[in-house]
Protein backbone atom coordinates (compact mmCIF):
# COMPACT_ATOMS: atom_id res chain seq x y z
CA UNK A 1 0.00 0.00 0.00
CA UNK A 2 1.11 3.70 -1.03
CA UNK A 3 1.99 5.90 1.98
CA UNK A 4 0.36 8.67 -0.16
CA UNK A 5 -1.94 7.97 -3.34
CA UNK A 6 -2.94 10.72 -5.50
CA UNK A 7 -5.64 9.50 -8.49
CA UNK A 8 -6.27 11.94 -10.82
CA UNK A 9 -6.88 15.03 -8.35
CA UNK A 10 -8.15 18.46 -9.97
CA UNK A 11 -9.00 21.76 -8.25
CA UNK A 12 -10.87 24.74 -9.82
CA UNK A 13 -11.86 27.85 -8.08
CA UNK A 14 -14.39 29.73 -9.02
CA UNK A 15 -13.03 33.80 -9.54
CA UNK A 16 -14.71 36.68 -10.78
CA UNK A 17 -12.23 36.11 -14.38
CA UNK A 18 -13.60 32.81 -14.50
CA UNK A 19 -12.77 29.23 -13.65
CA UNK A 20 -9.26 28.83 -12.69
CA UNK A 21 -7.77 25.35 -12.39
CA UNK A 22 -5.25 24.95 -9.71
CA UNK A 23 -4.32 21.18 -10.08
CA UNK A 24 -5.43 19.20 -13.10
CA UNK A 25 -5.57 15.21 -13.15
CA UNK A 26 -2.64 15.05 -10.41
CA UNK A 27 -1.70 11.39 -10.12
CA UNK A 28 1.05 10.04 -8.77
CA UNK A 29 1.48 7.70 -5.18
CA UNK A 30 4.28 7.66 -3.01
CA UNK A 31 5.74 5.08 -1.04
CA UNK A 32 6.05 4.38 2.88
CA UNK A 33 9.29 5.54 3.46
CA UNK A 34 10.13 7.07 0.85
CA UNK A 35 11.62 11.10 1.33
CA UNK A 36 9.86 12.52 -1.83
CA UNK A 37 9.92 16.16 -3.52
CA UNK A 38 7.78 18.12 -4.97
CA UNK A 39 9.18 20.67 -6.80
CA UNK A 40 7.62 23.77 -9.19
CA UNK A 41 7.70 27.53 -9.65
CA UNK A 42 5.44 29.57 -7.83
CA UNK A 43 1.53 28.86 -8.38
CA UNK A 44 2.38 25.70 -9.78
CA UNK A 45 -0.08 24.25 -7.55
CA UNK A 46 2.11 22.42 -4.83
CA UNK A 47 0.57 24.17 -1.69
CA UNK A 48 -2.95 23.60 -3.17
CA UNK A 49 -2.22 19.72 -3.48
CA UNK A 50 -0.91 20.04 0.18
CA UNK A 51 -3.62 21.89 1.25
CA UNK A 52 -6.10 18.87 -0.51
CA UNK A 53 -4.35 16.49 0.95
CA UNK A 54 -4.62 17.86 4.72
CA UNK A 55 -8.16 18.33 4.47
CA UNK A 56 -7.65 22.02 4.33
CA UNK A 57 -9.46 22.46 0.21
CA UNK A 58 -11.45 20.08 -0.95
CA UNK A 59 -10.90 18.48 -4.30
CA UNK A 60 -13.11 19.53 -7.85
CA UNK A 61 -12.25 15.80 -8.71
CA UNK A 62 -9.96 12.94 -8.04
CA UNK A 63 -9.24 11.56 -4.56
CA UNK A 64 -6.15 11.31 -1.80
CA UNK A 65 -5.83 7.98 -0.34
CA UNK A 66 -3.24 8.25 2.82
CA UNK A 67 -2.40 4.55 3.62
CA UNK A 68 -5.58 3.13 1.98
CA UNK A 69 -7.76 6.02 3.56
CA UNK A 70 -9.77 8.30 1.88
CA UNK A 71 -8.93 12.53 2.90
CA UNK A 72 -12.45 12.94 2.61
CA UNK A 73 -14.52 10.04 3.44
CA UNK A 74 -12.28 9.16 6.07
CA UNK A 75 -10.68 11.65 7.13
CA UNK A 76 -10.57 11.08 10.82
CA UNK A 77 -7.97 7.93 9.91
CA UNK A 78 -6.06 9.99 7.48
CA UNK A 79 -5.28 13.22 9.62
CA UNK A 80 -3.91 11.31 12.57
CA UNK A 81 -1.52 9.31 10.20
CA UNK A 82 0.03 12.90 8.76
CA UNK A 83 2.03 15.53 10.13
CA UNK A 84 1.24 18.59 8.03
CA UNK A 85 3.90 22.01 8.62
CA UNK A 86 1.83 24.74 7.50
CA UNK A 87 3.99 27.29 5.06
CA UNK A 88 2.57 30.46 6.45
CA UNK A 89 4.64 31.05 9.67
CA UNK A 90 0.95 30.77 12.11
CA UNK A 91 0.85 30.90 15.77
CA UNK A 92 -1.88 30.96 18.48
CA UNK A 93 -0.81 34.11 20.53
CA UNK A 94 -2.45 33.05 23.73
CA UNK A 95 0.06 30.11 24.61
CA UNK A 96 3.55 29.51 25.07
CA UNK A 97 5.69 26.50 22.93
CA UNK A 98 4.83 23.89 25.59
CA UNK A 99 0.95 24.58 26.27
CA UNK A 100 0.86 24.88 22.20
CA UNK A 101 2.44 21.26 21.58
CA UNK A 102 -0.05 20.06 24.76
CA UNK A 103 -3.29 21.48 23.30
CA UNK A 104 -1.79 20.51 19.85
CA UNK A 105 -1.34 16.72 20.98
CA UNK A 106 -4.88 17.03 23.17
CA UNK A 107 -6.69 17.73 19.52
CA UNK A 108 -5.34 14.00 19.07
CA UNK A 109 -6.93 12.75 22.15
CA UNK A 110 -3.21 11.93 23.25
CA UNK A 111 -2.80 12.78 26.68
CA UNK A 112 0.76 12.97 29.22
CA UNK A 113 2.72 13.13 25.79
CA UNK A 114 5.71 15.60 27.73
CA UNK A 115 8.21 12.66 27.08
CA UNK A 116 7.58 12.88 23.28
CA UNK A 117 7.32 17.10 23.61
CA UNK A 118 10.71 16.82 25.26
CA UNK A 119 12.30 15.28 22.82
CA UNK A 120 11.03 17.13 20.02
CA UNK A 121 11.79 20.47 21.98
CA UNK A 122 15.60 19.02 22.31
CA UNK A 123 15.66 17.68 18.69
CA UNK A 124 15.04 21.16 17.58
CA UNK A 125 16.86 23.33 19.78
CA UNK A 126 13.96 24.50 21.17
CA UNK A 127 14.65 23.52 25.21
CA UNK A 128 15.28 27.07 26.61
CA UNK A 129 11.82 28.38 24.69
CA UNK A 130 9.56 26.20 26.12
CA UNK A 131 8.01 28.23 28.20
CA UNK A 132 8.17 31.40 26.17
CA UNK A 133 5.21 32.65 24.79
CA UNK A 134 4.77 32.24 21.32
CA UNK A 135 4.59 36.21 20.27
CA UNK A 136 7.79 36.11 22.14
CA UNK A 137 9.40 34.17 19.53
CA UNK A 138 11.52 34.68 16.26
CA UNK A 139 10.69 33.80 12.98
CA UNK A 140 13.13 31.27 12.70
CA UNK A 141 12.03 29.96 15.96
CA UNK A 142 7.99 30.26 15.42
CA UNK A 143 9.14 28.10 12.03
CA UNK A 144 10.34 25.43 14.50
CA UNK A 145 7.37 25.25 16.84
CA UNK A 146 5.26 24.57 13.91
CA UNK A 147 7.69 21.80 13.05
CA UNK A 148 7.35 20.80 16.33
CA UNK A 149 3.30 21.09 15.88
CA UNK A 150 2.51 18.66 13.07
CA UNK A 151 5.14 15.99 15.29
CA UNK A 152 3.30 15.87 18.60
CA UNK A 153 1.17 12.76 17.31
CA UNK A 154 4.07 10.97 15.59
CA UNK A 155 2.62 10.66 12.63
CA UNK A 156 3.27 8.21 10.18
CA UNK A 157 4.03 10.85 7.08
CA UNK A 158 5.34 14.28 7.10
CA UNK A 159 4.32 16.90 4.84
CA UNK A 160 6.61 19.84 4.98
CA UNK A 161 5.81 22.82 2.95
CA UNK A 162 8.56 25.21 2.33
CA UNK A 163 10.00 24.55 5.85
CA UNK A 164 13.07 26.65 4.68
CA UNK A 165 11.65 29.35 3.57
CA UNK A 166 13.54 32.60 5.16
CA UNK A 167 15.21 30.76 7.94
CA UNK A 168 18.86 30.71 8.51
CA UNK A 169 21.54 28.15 7.66
CA UNK A 170 21.89 26.85 11.07
CA UNK A 171 17.70 25.97 11.53
CA UNK A 172 18.33 24.61 8.25
CA UNK A 173 21.26 21.89 9.69
CA UNK A 174 19.05 20.86 12.93
CA UNK A 175 15.74 20.39 10.57
CA UNK A 176 17.51 18.67 7.79
CA UNK A 177 19.03 16.62 10.60
CA UNK A 178 15.88 15.40 12.00
CA UNK A 179 13.71 14.85 9.61
CA UNK A 180 16.52 12.48 7.90
CA UNK A 181 16.51 11.07 11.07
CA UNK A 182 12.93 10.29 11.45
CA UNK A 183 12.80 9.25 7.47
CA UNK A 184 15.20 6.61 8.68
CA UNK A 185 13.72 5.83 11.19
CA UNK A 186 10.62 5.15 8.42
CA UNK A 187 8.87 7.52 8.36
CA UNK A 188 7.47 8.56 4.78
CA UNK A 189 8.52 12.63 4.14
CA UNK A 190 6.80 14.94 1.36
CA UNK A 191 8.79 18.33 1.13
CA UNK A 192 8.08 21.13 -1.05
CA UNK A 193 11.15 23.30 -1.32
CA UNK A 194 12.23 26.45 -3.92
CA UNK A 195 15.67 24.82 -2.78
CA UNK A 196 16.73 22.79 -5.32
CA UNK A 197 19.85 21.75 -3.67
CA UNK A 198 18.10 20.61 -0.61
CA UNK A 199 15.90 18.51 -2.90
CA UNK A 200 18.88 17.26 -4.47
CA UNK A 201 20.55 16.38 -1.20
CA UNK A 202 17.22 14.87 0.57
CA UNK A 203 14.69 13.49 -2.20
CA UNK A 204 14.70 9.78 -3.34
CA UNK A 205 12.16 10.80 -6.13
CA UNK A 206 11.03 14.09 -7.17
CA UNK A 207 7.59 15.37 -9.16
CA UNK A 208 7.64 18.60 -10.80
CA UNK A 209 4.14 20.52 -11.25
CA UNK A 210 3.38 23.20 -14.06
CA UNK A 211 0.33 25.02 -14.20
CA UNK A 212 -1.25 22.50 -12.44
CA UNK A 213 -0.28 19.32 -13.75
CA UNK A 214 2.53 17.05 -13.38
CA UNK A 215 5.36 17.18 -15.88
CA UNK A 216 7.91 15.20 -14.30
CA UNK A 217 8.30 12.11 -12.13
CA UNK A 218 11.39 10.22 -11.81
CA UNK A 219 14.29 9.47 -9.27
CA UNK A 220 16.52 12.26 -8.49
CA UNK A 221 18.82 10.12 -9.98
CA UNK A 222 17.39 9.94 -13.00
CA UNK A 223 16.40 13.28 -13.43
CA UNK A 224 20.24 14.59 -13.01
CA UNK A 225 21.54 11.88 -15.25
CA UNK A 226 18.99 13.79 -17.49
CA UNK A 227 21.40 16.50 -17.32
CA UNK A 228 23.82 15.16 -20.00
CA UNK A 229 26.29 17.78 -20.39
CA UNK A 230 27.78 20.36 -18.92
CA UNK A 231 27.21 24.14 -17.50
CA UNK A 232 29.96 27.07 -18.80
CA UNK A 233 29.76 29.69 -16.19
CA UNK A 234 31.54 33.11 -15.83
CA UNK A 235 31.12 36.89 -14.97
CA UNK A 236 30.65 39.74 -16.82
CA UNK A 237 30.23 42.93 -16.65
CA UNK A 238 28.26 44.49 -19.53
CA UNK A 239 25.38 43.15 -21.91
CA UNK A 240 24.99 39.44 -23.26
CA UNK A 241 24.39 40.35 -27.00
CA UNK A 242 20.80 38.82 -27.50
CA UNK A 243 21.22 35.58 -29.47
CA UNK A 244 23.53 34.34 -26.44
CA UNK A 245 21.09 35.93 -23.62
CA UNK A 246 18.30 33.86 -24.95
CA UNK A 247 20.35 30.39 -24.30
CA UNK A 248 21.97 31.78 -21.18
CA UNK A 249 20.46 32.35 -17.36
CA UNK A 250 21.44 34.98 -16.24
CA UNK A 251 21.61 36.19 -12.35
CA UNK A 252 23.04 39.49 -12.18
CA UNK A 253 26.90 39.28 -13.34
CA UNK A 254 26.71 35.90 -13.88
CA UNK A 255 26.05 33.74 -16.99
CA UNK A 256 25.41 30.05 -17.12
CA UNK A 257 24.56 28.35 -20.14
CA UNK A 258 24.23 24.67 -21.46
CA UNK A 259 27.32 23.36 -23.10
CA UNK A 260 28.01 19.87 -24.51
CA UNK A 261 31.28 19.72 -25.54
CA UNK A 262 34.74 21.64 -26.29
CA UNK A 263 33.84 23.24 -29.37
CA UNK A 264 30.32 24.87 -27.84
CA UNK A 265 32.91 26.13 -25.03
CA UNK A 266 34.93 28.03 -27.86
CA UNK A 267 31.69 29.26 -29.71
CA UNK A 268 29.70 31.07 -26.95
CA UNK A 269 33.15 32.50 -25.62
CA UNK A 270 34.18 33.98 -28.92
CA UNK A 271 30.69 35.24 -29.77
CA UNK A 272 31.19 36.87 -25.94
CA UNK A 273 34.74 38.21 -26.78
CA UNK A 274 33.35 39.34 -30.33
CA UNK A 275 30.75 41.99 -28.97
CA UNK A 276 33.40 43.19 -26.97
CA UNK A 277 32.93 41.76 -23.64
CA UNK A 278 35.66 40.16 -21.03
CA UNK A 279 34.23 36.97 -19.70
CA UNK A 280 35.83 36.52 -15.72
CA UNK A 281 36.50 33.78 -13.47
CA UNK A 282 35.26 31.07 -15.88
CA UNK A 283 34.61 27.60 -14.44
CA UNK A 284 32.87 24.66 -15.99
CA UNK A 285 30.43 22.35 -13.68
CA UNK A 286 28.20 19.33 -13.79
CA UNK A 287 24.72 20.46 -14.36
CA UNK A 288 22.48 19.82 -11.29
CA UNK A 289 18.71 19.66 -10.10
CA UNK A 290 18.37 23.32 -11.08
CA UNK A 291 19.01 22.68 -14.64
CA UNK A 292 17.40 20.11 -14.75
CA UNK A 293 14.41 22.10 -13.59
CA UNK A 294 14.83 24.96 -15.70
CA UNK A 295 15.16 22.57 -19.05
CA UNK A 296 11.64 20.78 -17.53
CA UNK A 297 9.73 24.16 -17.32
CA UNK A 298 11.10 25.50 -20.39
CA UNK A 299 10.61 22.29 -22.36
CA UNK A 300 6.40 22.29 -21.04
CA UNK A 301 6.65 26.05 -21.73
CA UNK A 302 7.43 25.93 -25.69
CA UNK A 303 5.24 22.58 -25.77
CA UNK A 304 2.20 24.69 -25.02
CA UNK A 305 3.72 27.32 -27.36
CA UNK A 306 3.34 24.52 -30.25
CA UNK A 307 0.64 23.56 -29.15
CA UNK A 308 -1.33 26.85 -29.14
CA UNK A 309 0.48 28.15 -32.50
CA UNK B 1 22.61 6.03 -6.14
CA UNK B 2 21.66 2.44 -7.15
CA UNK B 3 18.80 2.16 -9.31
CA UNK B 4 16.97 0.37 -6.45
CA UNK B 5 16.36 2.30 -3.33
CA UNK B 6 15.43 0.34 -0.15
CA UNK B 7 12.72 1.46 1.38
CA UNK B 8 12.62 1.52 5.54
CA UNK B 9 10.06 -0.69 6.71
CA UNK B 10 6.96 1.08 8.79
CA UNK B 11 7.83 3.62 11.23
CA UNK B 12 9.88 1.89 14.08
CA UNK B 13 8.49 4.29 15.98
CA UNK B 14 5.09 3.25 17.23
CA UNK B 15 2.26 5.69 16.67
CA UNK B 16 0.87 6.61 20.13
CA UNK B 17 -2.46 5.04 21.03
CA UNK B 18 -4.76 7.85 21.68
CA UNK B 19 -8.78 8.36 22.81
CA UNK B 20 -9.66 10.08 19.90
CA UNK B 21 -13.23 11.20 20.96
CA UNK B 22 -11.40 13.19 23.97
CA UNK B 23 -10.05 15.40 21.23
CA UNK B 24 -12.83 17.86 21.81
CA UNK B 25 -12.33 18.62 25.62
CA UNK B 26 -9.31 19.77 25.03
CA UNK B 27 -10.57 22.38 22.28
CA UNK B 28 -13.00 23.05 24.89
CA UNK B 29 -10.63 23.71 27.42
CA UNK B 30 -8.34 26.03 25.15
CA UNK B 31 -11.02 27.72 24.83
CA UNK B 32 -11.99 28.61 28.10
CA UNK B 33 -8.10 29.26 28.57
CA UNK B 34 -8.28 31.94 25.76
CA UNK B 35 -11.03 34.36 27.11
CA UNK B 36 -9.71 33.24 30.70
CA UNK B 37 -6.29 34.58 30.14
CA UNK B 38 -7.84 38.20 29.12
CA UNK B 39 -10.37 37.71 31.60
CA UNK B 40 -10.33 41.24 32.62
CA UNK B 41 -11.35 42.28 29.21
CA UNK B 42 -14.10 39.60 28.82
CA UNK B 43 -15.44 39.05 32.23
CA UNK B 44 -14.75 42.08 34.39
CA UNK B 45 -15.29 44.36 31.64
CA UNK B 46 -18.72 43.05 30.77
CA UNK B 47 -19.82 42.70 34.57
CA UNK B 48 -19.11 46.44 34.86
CA UNK B 49 -21.25 47.58 32.11
CA UNK B 50 -23.94 46.07 33.29
CA UNK B 51 -23.57 47.04 37.03
CA UNK B 52 -23.77 50.76 35.79
CA UNK B 53 -27.27 50.48 33.81
CA UNK B 54 -28.57 48.91 37.19
CA UNK B 55 -26.83 51.84 39.15
CA UNK B 56 -28.26 54.63 36.42
CA UNK B 57 -31.24 53.48 35.49
CA UNK B 58 -32.11 52.14 38.95
CA UNK B 59 -31.40 55.43 40.18
CA UNK B 60 -33.22 57.46 38.08
CA UNK B 61 -36.41 55.59 37.71
CA UNK B 62 -36.74 53.33 41.15
CA UNK B 63 -39.34 55.96 42.94
CA UNK B 64 -41.21 56.63 39.80
CA UNK B 65 -41.49 53.20 37.89
CA UNK B 66 -43.32 50.40 39.40
CA UNK B 67 -43.37 47.61 37.15
CA UNK B 68 -46.03 45.25 38.66
CA UNK B 69 -47.42 45.07 42.24
CA UNK B 70 -44.40 44.44 44.65
CA UNK B 71 -41.54 44.40 42.09
CA UNK B 72 -39.63 47.68 42.18
CA UNK B 73 -38.08 48.83 39.06
CA UNK B 74 -34.28 47.59 40.37
CA UNK B 75 -35.85 44.20 41.22
CA UNK B 76 -37.22 43.88 37.87
CA UNK B 77 -34.04 45.15 35.75
CA UNK B 78 -31.37 42.64 37.35
CA UNK B 79 -32.97 39.14 35.71
CA UNK B 80 -32.77 41.28 32.27
CA UNK B 81 -29.35 42.57 32.61
CA UNK B 82 -27.97 39.30 34.11
CA UNK B 83 -29.68 37.26 30.85
CA UNK B 84 -28.54 40.39 28.67
CA UNK B 85 -25.10 39.86 29.52
CA UNK B 86 -25.24 36.42 29.14
CA UNK B 87 -26.13 36.33 25.74
CA UNK B 88 -23.88 38.83 24.61
CA UNK B 89 -21.28 37.15 25.74
CA UNK B 90 -21.77 33.60 24.60
CA UNK B 91 -22.06 35.38 21.02
CA UNK B 92 -18.54 37.13 21.38
CA UNK B 93 -17.15 34.38 22.61
CA UNK B 94 -17.37 32.17 20.03
CA UNK B 95 -17.87 34.24 17.15
CA UNK B 96 -14.61 36.84 18.22
CA UNK B 97 -12.42 33.26 18.70
CA UNK B 98 -13.07 32.14 15.14
CA UNK B 99 -12.61 35.22 13.45
CA UNK B 100 -9.32 35.64 15.32
CA UNK B 101 -8.22 32.28 14.12
CA UNK B 102 -9.37 32.50 11.21
CA UNK B 103 -7.55 35.85 10.12
CA UNK B 104 -4.18 35.15 12.44
CA UNK B 105 -3.96 31.66 10.47
CA UNK B 106 -3.72 29.79 13.51
CA UNK B 107 -7.44 27.63 12.71
CA UNK B 108 -5.19 25.64 10.42
CA UNK B 109 -4.32 23.63 14.13
CA UNK B 110 -7.65 22.60 14.35
CA UNK B 111 -8.13 21.72 10.84
CA UNK B 112 -5.48 19.76 10.40
CA UNK B 113 -6.69 17.73 13.44
CA UNK B 114 -9.12 14.35 12.90
CA UNK B 115 -11.58 16.41 15.40
CA UNK B 116 -15.11 15.82 14.00
CA UNK B 117 -17.89 18.12 13.65
CA UNK B 118 -19.62 17.65 16.53
CA UNK B 119 -16.34 17.99 18.69
CA UNK B 120 -15.88 21.66 16.84
CA UNK B 121 -19.81 21.84 17.61
CA UNK B 122 -19.27 21.03 21.91
CA UNK B 123 -16.00 22.54 22.32
CA UNK B 124 -17.30 26.26 20.82
CA UNK B 125 -20.39 26.14 22.11
CA UNK B 126 -19.61 24.82 25.57
CA UNK B 127 -16.66 27.38 26.18
CA UNK B 128 -18.77 29.94 25.23
CA UNK B 129 -21.65 28.88 27.31
CA UNK B 130 -18.82 28.77 30.57
CA UNK B 131 -18.33 32.43 29.54
CA UNK B 132 -21.91 33.46 29.29
CA UNK B 133 -22.45 32.32 32.70
CA UNK B 134 -19.55 33.60 34.00
CA UNK B 135 -20.18 36.69 33.12
CA UNK B 136 -23.88 36.71 34.38
CA UNK B 137 -22.54 35.10 37.83
CA UNK B 138 -20.61 38.13 38.32
CA UNK B 139 -23.96 40.45 37.32
CA UNK B 140 -25.79 38.52 39.61
CA UNK B 141 -23.62 38.31 42.60
CA UNK B 142 -23.12 42.10 42.09
CA UNK B 143 -26.46 43.71 41.16
CA UNK B 144 -28.36 41.32 44.23
CA UNK B 145 -26.47 43.85 46.97
CA UNK B 146 -28.40 46.00 45.54
CA UNK B 147 -31.92 44.09 45.89
CA UNK B 148 -32.04 40.57 46.26
CA UNK B 149 -34.23 39.08 43.64
CA UNK B 150 -36.52 36.12 44.63
CA UNK B 151 -36.46 32.58 42.71
CA UNK B 152 -40.11 31.77 42.52
CA UNK B 153 -39.24 28.68 39.77
CA UNK B 154 -35.07 28.14 39.73
CA UNK B 155 -35.30 25.68 37.38
CA UNK B 156 -37.19 27.77 34.75
CA UNK B 157 -34.07 30.29 35.82
CA UNK B 158 -31.30 27.86 34.90
CA UNK B 159 -33.11 26.40 32.16
CA UNK B 160 -33.22 29.34 30.26
CA UNK B 161 -29.60 30.45 31.24
CA UNK B 162 -28.64 27.12 30.10
CA UNK B 163 -30.52 27.11 26.61
CA UNK B 164 -29.72 31.29 25.82
CA UNK B 165 -26.28 31.10 26.53
CA UNK B 166 -26.00 28.15 24.54
CA UNK B 167 -28.27 29.11 21.47
CA UNK B 168 -25.86 32.61 21.56
CA UNK B 169 -22.73 30.56 21.47
CA UNK B 170 -24.34 28.54 18.11
CA UNK B 171 -25.26 31.46 16.74
CA UNK B 172 -22.13 33.11 17.37
CA UNK B 173 -20.30 29.71 15.75
CA UNK B 174 -22.46 30.90 12.74
CA UNK B 175 -20.98 34.45 12.52
CA UNK B 176 -17.63 33.39 13.12
CA UNK B 177 -17.83 31.01 10.07
CA UNK B 178 -19.51 33.22 8.05
CA UNK B 179 -17.65 36.39 8.67
CA UNK B 180 -14.70 37.27 6.63
CA UNK B 181 -13.10 40.44 8.37
CA UNK B 182 -13.39 41.89 12.00
CA UNK B 183 -16.07 44.61 9.95
CA UNK B 184 -18.73 42.18 8.79
CA UNK B 185 -17.92 40.62 12.82
CA UNK B 186 -18.93 44.00 13.93
CA UNK B 187 -22.03 44.58 11.94
CA UNK B 188 -23.62 41.62 13.59
CA UNK B 189 -22.52 42.18 16.99
CA UNK B 190 -23.68 46.00 16.90
CA UNK B 191 -26.50 46.49 14.37
CA UNK B 192 -28.22 42.41 15.07
CA UNK B 193 -27.40 40.99 18.65
CA UNK B 194 -26.94 44.38 20.46
CA UNK B 195 -30.30 46.20 19.40
CA UNK B 196 -31.97 43.00 19.72
CA UNK B 197 -31.47 42.37 23.13
CA UNK B 198 -31.77 45.77 24.05
CA UNK B 199 -34.92 45.97 22.76
CA UNK B 200 -36.40 42.38 24.03
CA UNK B 201 -37.63 43.80 27.09
CA UNK B 202 -34.54 43.95 29.49
CA UNK B 203 -35.67 47.50 30.67
CA UNK B 204 -39.05 47.19 30.31
CA UNK B 205 -42.17 45.00 30.16
CA UNK B 206 -43.39 44.66 27.00
CA UNK B 207 -47.08 45.49 28.35
CA UNK B 208 -45.89 48.80 28.48
CA UNK B 209 -45.48 48.97 24.79
CA UNK B 210 -47.89 50.05 22.39
CA UNK B 211 -49.97 47.12 20.21
CA UNK B 212 -47.75 47.75 17.33
CA UNK B 213 -44.17 47.39 19.12
CA UNK B 214 -45.82 44.97 21.36
CA UNK B 215 -46.38 42.79 18.47
CA UNK B 216 -43.17 43.40 17.08
CA UNK B 217 -41.10 42.22 20.08
CA UNK B 218 -43.30 38.84 20.21
CA UNK B 219 -40.80 38.17 16.67
CA UNK B 220 -38.08 38.73 18.37
CA UNK B 221 -36.75 35.81 19.78
CA UNK B 222 -34.35 37.12 22.66
CA UNK B 223 -37.61 38.29 24.05
CA UNK B 224 -38.82 34.75 24.83
CA UNK B 225 -35.01 33.85 26.50
CA UNK B 226 -35.12 37.32 28.60
CA UNK B 227 -39.09 36.83 28.91
CA UNK B 228 -38.47 32.93 30.38
CA UNK B 229 -35.75 33.77 32.60
CA UNK B 230 -37.57 36.45 34.45
CA UNK B 231 -40.21 34.09 35.31
CA UNK B 232 -37.45 31.77 37.31
CA UNK B 233 -37.16 35.08 39.45
CA UNK B 234 -40.92 36.16 39.89
CA UNK B 235 -43.25 33.37 38.67
CA UNK B 236 -45.22 35.63 36.16
CA UNK B 237 -44.12 37.09 33.06
CA UNK B 238 -45.10 38.78 29.36
CA UNK B 239 -46.37 35.72 28.38
CA UNK B 240 -46.20 31.85 29.27
CA UNK B 241 -43.00 30.44 30.19
CA UNK B 242 -44.00 27.09 28.04
CA UNK B 243 -44.67 29.29 25.11
CA UNK B 244 -40.66 30.57 25.53
CA UNK B 245 -38.99 27.28 26.03
CA UNK B 246 -40.98 26.46 23.17
CA UNK B 247 -39.31 28.98 20.94
CA UNK B 248 -36.16 28.98 22.61
CA UNK B 249 -35.75 25.19 22.69
CA UNK B 250 -36.82 25.24 18.86
CA UNK B 251 -34.37 28.17 17.08
CA UNK B 252 -31.74 26.10 19.44
CA UNK B 253 -32.06 22.63 17.66
CA UNK B 254 -32.31 24.74 14.23
CA UNK B 255 -29.54 26.76 14.97
CA UNK B 256 -27.50 23.72 16.17
CA UNK B 257 -28.70 21.82 12.86
CA UNK B 258 -27.31 24.72 10.63
CA UNK B 259 -23.67 24.84 12.27
CA UNK B 260 -23.44 21.37 12.94
CA UNK B 261 -24.30 21.42 9.09
CA UNK B 262 -21.75 24.58 8.17
CA UNK B 263 -18.93 22.29 10.26
CA UNK B 264 -19.75 19.37 8.49
CA UNK B 265 -19.02 20.66 5.20
CA UNK B 266 -16.33 22.85 6.16
CA UNK B 267 -18.23 26.08 4.89
CA UNK B 268 -15.57 28.88 4.49
CA UNK B 269 -12.73 26.86 6.40
CA UNK B 270 -11.90 23.77 4.05
CA UNK B 271 -12.62 25.60 0.69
Amino acid sequence: MSAISFQSVSKTYDTPRGLLTALSHVSFDIQEGEFFGLLGPNGAGKTTLISVLAGLARATHGRILVQGADVQTDYAQARRRLGVVPQELVFDPFFSVREALRIQSGYFGIKNNDAWIDELLESLGLTDKANANLRQLSGGMKRRVLVAQALVHRPAIIVLDEPTAGVDVELRQTLWQFIAKLNKQGHTVLLTTHYLDEAEALCHRIAMLKQGEVVALERTSDLLAQASGNVLRFKLDGELPADLAAQARVTGRIVQMQVHNAADIETRLAAVREAGLVAEDIEVRKADLEDVFISVMNAVQRKKHEFQG
Amino acid sequence: MNSKVDFAPAPLMPPLQPVYAMGWLTLFKKEVLRFWKVSFQTIAAPVLTSVLYLLVFGHVLDSRVEVSPGVSYTAFLIPGLVMMSVLQNAFANSSSSLIQSKIMGNLVFILLTPLSHWGWFLAYVGSSLVRGLAVGLGVFIITALFAMPHFEAPIFMLLFAFLGAGLMGVLGLIAGLWAEKFDQMAVFQNFIVMPMTFLAGVFYSVHSLSGFWQVISHFNPFFYMIDGFRYGFFGSSDVSPWLSLGVVGTTFVLASALALHLLKIGYKIRN
